[in-house]
């Protein structure tokens, strides 16, 4: 177990930025998500993490031994961490037994050590009785578990999990969340977890670091996140939330402050340090919105389209006034309005974003 | 913690790439820089003697001429049979297809002094077969073959697979949808095959024509039996004579005489990349292969006439050889009483160069093909997983030596090797090691080329959650990518070996008493006469070579695809 610091690690290929000045503390034993679009840096991160890159410019620690920065490059035989690749990288030539074992021949451990933890491990992932099968005998599922004891039987101070879900369908994903979820409980250990997908971030970690071009928008629990997203790109990415433009009219300074929308009052969360603003920018959820009588307060909108979405409607709208602010809602069954019909919205929460910090 | 750096994976890593580009330039760039400075400096003295006495002798530009001219027209005739058959074999539903490419492609294996010989024995006044059906010519007349048509027609039949092979590997990769658009377009057959097929094939055709017109230019087992007793002289074997009959004195005039044909080789090669460069041939789409066509009721015909195709190439030279081995002496009848097994006996147990020649040509084959799988296994994880500018030179110069003619790396070797080793004191010349260097050197590519393919299929996180695991690299390499690779290895090595079996080029300039292989014993009992000891060992050569080829069949699935050429 250890800690993991990545302090200021910038990574090109030519002219493209794939890591861009990425800094990430990642506390010992915790589940560190890594969440982000394809292409965002994600799976950089994971190489330099591993070292199978060279990092361009900062650094990054393990423990308290610099593993990489641009004097120092440790070897990823020598990292002592473990990985589970999206494509479980198990040997097809050797047995699940010697897929496990093979960690701890390398590092030289004897028999009967070395079978001793290798059946621990495997009775860890619930395998036992399968050591002398071949990977290609085996279910995607049951593959995963042994990538999981393979990585796990050296006892890594820090594992990386690349998509490990990826290439599992629906129902076996969910099986395999929980056994994660449980694997990390019970082992303690530092795991970073790379995934695309948020909601496998927000069902695992303990936090989420969310990129996007190379850079580290937010660091924050999943909770956080969804409630008080730092920048529009996140608040955009995470539970596609609506960004909408308002004025703070008047804070409490306890978080909570006074805002208008499309000169409609509502009252939302906010930074402690907000000031009140004539320009601002709010981050609106779907459940944020509630249709109301067409007298009541509220913003009047027209309706798009209605999608059927099983038991509910998601509903796409824009606002009268302001035809070119979107904003979108479910609505249970029954319900009857053709598009173009008028809908008056209350807005029940929202969060303002922090204006950007300029560095 | 000591050692936290990782200083030792570093030198693991260094030192093994370092030693690779040292053999690599061991193999082929020290001889062939050294064949070079000996046409400009022999024996170290700056000197345009011999370049002089060459350049001026009317002899290397009557060699040069029937090189080009049995080349050119050689790859005029592989061309014509290996792209009509590749068009056929891809394009249509013809039946038994498997077999017809294995009988096609079985004359590329054999090697081409047991092809002249086969065919020698089919033509002539002494033919076994023809005496049978009393259609032999008369006694005292020439046989056709030693003739300069005879030696193209030879080299035609013997390069027609590489043209097909190289053809029909594009076709395979021909999009369905290109022809099918023609057909929705309503074009006939026909006229897809001249506007769309043969327009998109013109890169594997023109490297088909190129590699086809180097072997070609390059051969000596055809000339040597063909051309040598009519006096019809090519480069490579005007050098054979020359150091046969004069020794090493003339090495410095042999060198001249095998950089020209060098020259002539990239030439070719140059020509090659030229008319490929000047339009962009790539094929955007991807897709399944195409539907075959149907020949309807042509496929009956078609059929027919490939298979008296092989039977013409194939089955009739090789019957004739067999014949010839069966009877007591050249010129008598083979009847139920004069059939005797007596040459087989007298190749396998009494003539003393034969028997050595076995254990020699076996050897070196084998030893070849592990040398080289142990050295193009870690050369092709540099090219393919961590190129460089570096890594690039590397793999031009492990292609060298196979690109050009074999007589430029024998003489190459040669002169590398008659001067004893400095340090050691020994010299390699006239031993078997100098064969055995020219085997490494000029067939690393068989073997480099289905490994890189190899690990092109290879799923790096493979090696990399080995690495994560601990294991340096010579452990990876050991425990986890040779398994893997060793099918596209095992595939190359089978390649490797067969080549080397059948070689001759490279040990006719090499060999010495106790180092004679196989091709080189079946050469020396032609010139000498003796055609029925030749044929029997020839057969002997071509069985061993058949039952590997069929073994690699049974073996379906271990060995890895595509490496193998006569396997559909």
């Amino acid at each position: 177990m250890a800690r993991l610091t990545i302090d200021r690690v910038t990574k090109a290929y030519g002219a493209f930025r794939a890591l861009d000045d990425v800094s990430l503390e990642v506390r010992d034993g915790e589940f560190m998500a890594i969440l982000g679009a394809s292409g965002c840096g994600k799976t950089t991160l994971l190489r330099q993490i591993a070292g199978f890159d060279k990092v361009d410019a900062g650094r990054i620690v393990i423990g308290d031994t610099v593993v990489s920065s641009t004097e120092r490059h440790i070897p990823p035989e020598r990292r002592r961490i473990g990985i589970v690749f999206q494509s479980y990288a198990l040997w097809p030539h050797m047995t699940v037994a010697e897929n496990v074992a093979y960690g701890l021949t390398v590092a030289g451990v004897k028999e009967p050590e070395r079978a001793r933890r290798v059946a621990a491990a495997l009775t860890l992932v619930e395998l036992d009785g399968f050591a002398g099968r071949r990977p290609a005998a085996l279910s995607g599922g049951q593959r995963q578990r042994v990538a999981l004891a393979r990585c796990l039987v050296t006892e890594p101070s820090l594992v990386l999990l690349d998509e490990p879900l990826a290439n599992l369908d629906v129902h076996l994903r969910a099986a395999m969340e929980d056994e994660f979820a449980r694997f990390h409980k019970r082992t303690g250990t530092t795991m970073v977890y790379i995934t695309h997908d948020q909601a496998e971030a927000m069902a695992l970690a303990d936090r989420i670091a969310v990129m996007d071009r190379g850079r580290l928008l937010q660091v924050a629990t999943p909770s956080q996140l969804y409630r008080e997203p730092a920048d529009e790109t996140v608040a955009n990415f995470i539970g596609e939330g609506m960004i909408v433009p308002v004025e703070v009219t008047s804070v409490d300074g306890d978080g909570t402050c006074w805002t208008a929308v499309v000169g409609h009052a509502v009252p939302m969360r906010c930074a402690k340090a907000q000031t009140p603003a004539k320009v601002a920018r709010a981050c609106l959820r779907a459940s944020d919105l509630r249709i109301v009588d067409a007298t009541g307060p509220g913003v009047r909108v027209r309706v798009d389209r209605a999608i059927y979405q099983g038991g509910f409607f998601r509903l796409e709208t824009h606002v009268e006034a302001k035809p070119e602010l979107l904003l979108h809602l479910t609505a249970p069954e029954p319900f009857q309005f053709a598009p173009g019909a008028a809908l008056q919205l209350q807005i029940a929460d929202g969060w303002v974003i922090p204006a950007a910090t300029k560095d | 913690m000591t050692d936290a750096a990782g200083w030792r994976e570093r030198f693991e890593d260094t030192a093994l790439l370092w030693g690779l580009v040292g053999i690599v330039a061991i193999l082929s760039v020290l001889p062939l820089a050294r064949l070079l400075l000996e046409g400009i400096a022999p024996n170290g003295q700056f000197s345009t003697a011999a370049l002089t006495h060459v350049l001026s002798s009317p002899t290397t530009w009557t060699a040069t001429q029937h090189s080009l001219i049995t080349a050119f027209g050689g790859t005029v005739v592989a061309v014509v049979i290996g792209s009509v058959v590749a068009l056929i074999v891809a394009l249509t539903d013809i039946r038994a297809r498997n077999a017809f490419v294995f009988c096609f492609v079985l004359p590329l294996m054999i090697a081409p002094q047991v092809v002249a010989l086969a065919w020698l024995q089919l033509f002539g006044p002494s033919s076994t077969l023809l005496k049978m059906i009393g259609m032999a010519p008369a006694m005292g007349s020439r046989n056709p073959l030693y003739s300069p048509e005879g030696i193209i027609a030879l080299l035609g039949v013997q390069y027609s697979p590489l043209v097909f092979l190289t053809l029909r590997a594009g076709l395979r990769t021909l999009p369905q949808e290109l022809v099918e658009a023609g057909l929705a377009a309503g074009a006939g057959p026909l006229k897809i095959l001249r506007t769309i097929v043969l327009p998109l094939m013109t890169p594997p055709l023109v490297a088909g024509i190129a590699l086809c017109f180097v072997s070609c230019l390059g051969n000596f087992g055809i000339p040597a039996f063909l051309g040598i007793p009519g006096n019809y002289l090519v480069l490579p074997t005007l050098i054979y004579q020359r150091l046969a009959g004069l020794g090493p004195s003339v090495l410095s005039e042999v060198a001249v005489l095998s950089v020209l044909i060098g020259i002539i080789a990239v030439g070719g090669i140059f020509l090659q990349d030229l008319m490929l460069r000047r339009r962009d041939f790539r094929i955007t789409t991807t897709s399944n292969a195409m539907r075959p066509f149907e020949l309807a009721r042509w496929r009956g015909p078609v059929e027919a006439a490939l298979w008296t195709l092989t039977v013409v190439v194939l089955v009739l030279p090789l019957l004739a050889l067999v014949l010839t081995s069966l009877v007591p002496a050249i010129g008598v009848p083979l009847t139920g009483t004069s059939a005797t097994l007596a040459n087989y006996d007298y190749v396998l147990f009494e003539h003393a160069a034969a028997k050595r020649a076995f254990v020699n040509s076996f050897g070196m084959s084998a030893t070849a093909a592990v040398v080289i799988v142990l050295i193009a296994v870690p050369l092709a994880y540099f090219l393919v997983w961590r190129r460089s500018r570096l890594l690039r030179i590397l793999n031009l110069a492990a292609e060298m030596p196979y690109a050009l003619p074999g007589v430029v790396l024998a003489i190459a070797a040669i002169l590398v090797f008659l001067k004893p080793l400095p340090l050691l004191g020994i010299s390699l010349y006239n031993t078997i090691w100098i064969i055995l260097f020219c085997y490494i050197a000029r067939f690393l590519v068989l073997g480099l080329r289905p490994v890189i393919s190899g690990y092109y299929q290879l799923d790096r996180t493979l090696e990399e959650a080995a690495q994560i695991a601990g294991a340096r690299l010579l452990r990876r390499l050991r425990t986890v990518i040779l398994p893997l690779i060793a099918p596209a290895a095992t595939a190359g090595a089978l390649l490797i070996f067969l080549t080397a079996f059948n070689e001759l080029t490279v040990s006719a300039l090499l060999w010495s008493s106790g180092t004679e292989t196989l091709g080189v014993v079946v050469f020396s009992f032609q010139q000498g006469g003796d055609s029925t000891y030749a044929s029997a060992l020839a057969v002997l050569t071509v069985a061993v070579t058949i039952a590997l080829m069929l073994a690699t069949l049974l073996t379906s699935g271990k060995l890895a695809q595509g490496v193998l050429p006569w396997r559909g």
